[in-house]
């Protein structure tokens, strides 16, 4: 019933936890149970991400060494009544955790949750094993540049070697004014190149900055295209069949037009 | 401007283009990516089977996996083998 999902890039910086954090919230705005789990030990990142850093108490690594139950490590958002998120650990590193044990954790936490996500580390060490370990399902981040999507190639041979069928590509970033004047890979160069099937494409929105400065997922905010189309993953992810937003059309003016347009 | 002025005029590829191109034949690489062990051992067991039906040059042999323009004008990788015959009858 449960799902595990990994998202992952072989790449830094192009998106990951931001896709975690606002996957993780639209699922939760949804109704569903939730929890994110930070599998990036020594380099926590999801918490700040998610504006939950004063609340750690317990880590990952704790949960794994027994020095908790897993219930007090699972920190619960109190904006989203069903979110919860397993912080990583800071102090040790990336070999402080097998994938057994990864495996392991997952399914503890499939009793108790719908959809468990993990925020997979950049790179294809042992973190991404792990990461990767306790998944059923994954999602590849890719921003429309060649070093990222040469990565997320590497990445999708990785999991599917791993037993993970085709995994899904969330392409980040696209900046629709760079893609119309030819100087931007569109999402169809992308998918020509990599052969995979899409989940969303996501515009490059300031949007994303602020709510990632103020620790709140864009998903939750109306006036945002990036949120939107991460509604939109969710309601994909949910089983729908929810049409890619026409980026062309998107932006400021078609927001104008939905709130003073006829209804349709 | 000058940049802009040979761009409108299609001196050169758009830059979106030129990503694409780039990063086909930068992934055609990194799929065929042959470990130079496989590679040995691959050459091993190809000499092995010929050296059942003929005599070769062991010396001279060459093999490798490189790319080809296909009939399609795709860059396709191949297997491409050199392998000198010494004499094609093997005597029993």
């Amino acid at each position: 019933m449960s799902e595990v999902y990994v998202i992952t890039s072989g790449k830094g910086g192009v998106g990951k936890t931001t896709t975690t954090a606002n996957i993780g919230a639209g699922l939760a705005l949804q109704g569903k149970k939730v929890a994110l789990v930070d599998a990036d030990i020594g380099l926590r990142n999801l918490d700040v991400v998610m504006g939950l850093e004063n609340r750690i108490v317990y880590d990952l690594v704790d949960v794994i060494e027994g020095n908790c139950r897993l219930k007090q490590a699972l920190i619960k958002d109190k904006r989203y009544p069903s979110l919860f998120l397993l912080p990583a650990a800071q102090t040790k590193d990336k070999n402080a955790v097998t994938t057994g044990q990864m495996k392991k954790l997952c399914d503890q936490l499939r009793e108790e949750f719908d959809y468990i996500i993990l925020d997979c580390p950049a790179g294809i060490e042992q973190g991404f094993k792990n990461a990767i370990a306790g998944a059923d399902k994954a999602i590849v981040v890719t921003t429309p540049e060649v070093s990222a999507v040469r990565d997320a190639d590497r990445i999708i041979g990785l999991v599917e070697a791993n037993d993970i069928r085709s995994p899904l590509l969330v392409l980040n970033r696209v900046k629709v004014n760079m893609v119309k004047r030819g100087e931007m890979m569109s999402l169809e160069d992308v998918t020509d190149i990599l052969a995979i099937d899409v989940l969303g494409v996501i515009p490059d929105d300031e949007h994303i900055v602020i709510s990632t400065n103020q620790g709140e997922p864009a998903v939750s905010k109306d006036s945002s295209m990036a949120g939107q189309a991460y509604r939109d993953v969710v309601r994909r992810i949910l089983g729908e069949t929810v049409p890619l937003m026409d980026l062309e059309q998107g932006g400021f003016g078609n927001w104008l037009k939905k709130l003073f347009g006829p209804k349709k | 401007m000058m940049e802009w002025l040979s761009n409108l005029f299609g001196r050169k590829p758009a830059p979106a283009s030129i990503a694409r191109d780039r990063l086909k034949l930068v992934l055609m690489h990194d799929r065929v990516n042959c470990r130079p062990d496989l590679l040995d051992m691959m050459k091993n067991d190809i000499m092995k089977v010929l050296l059942k039906y003929m005599d070769i040059d062991e010396e001279e042999l060459d093999i490798q996996v490189s790319q080809t323009t296909s009939e399609t004008n795709e860059i396709v990788p191949v297997l491409f083998a050199n392998i000198p015959i010494k004499n094609m009858r093997k005597q029993n």
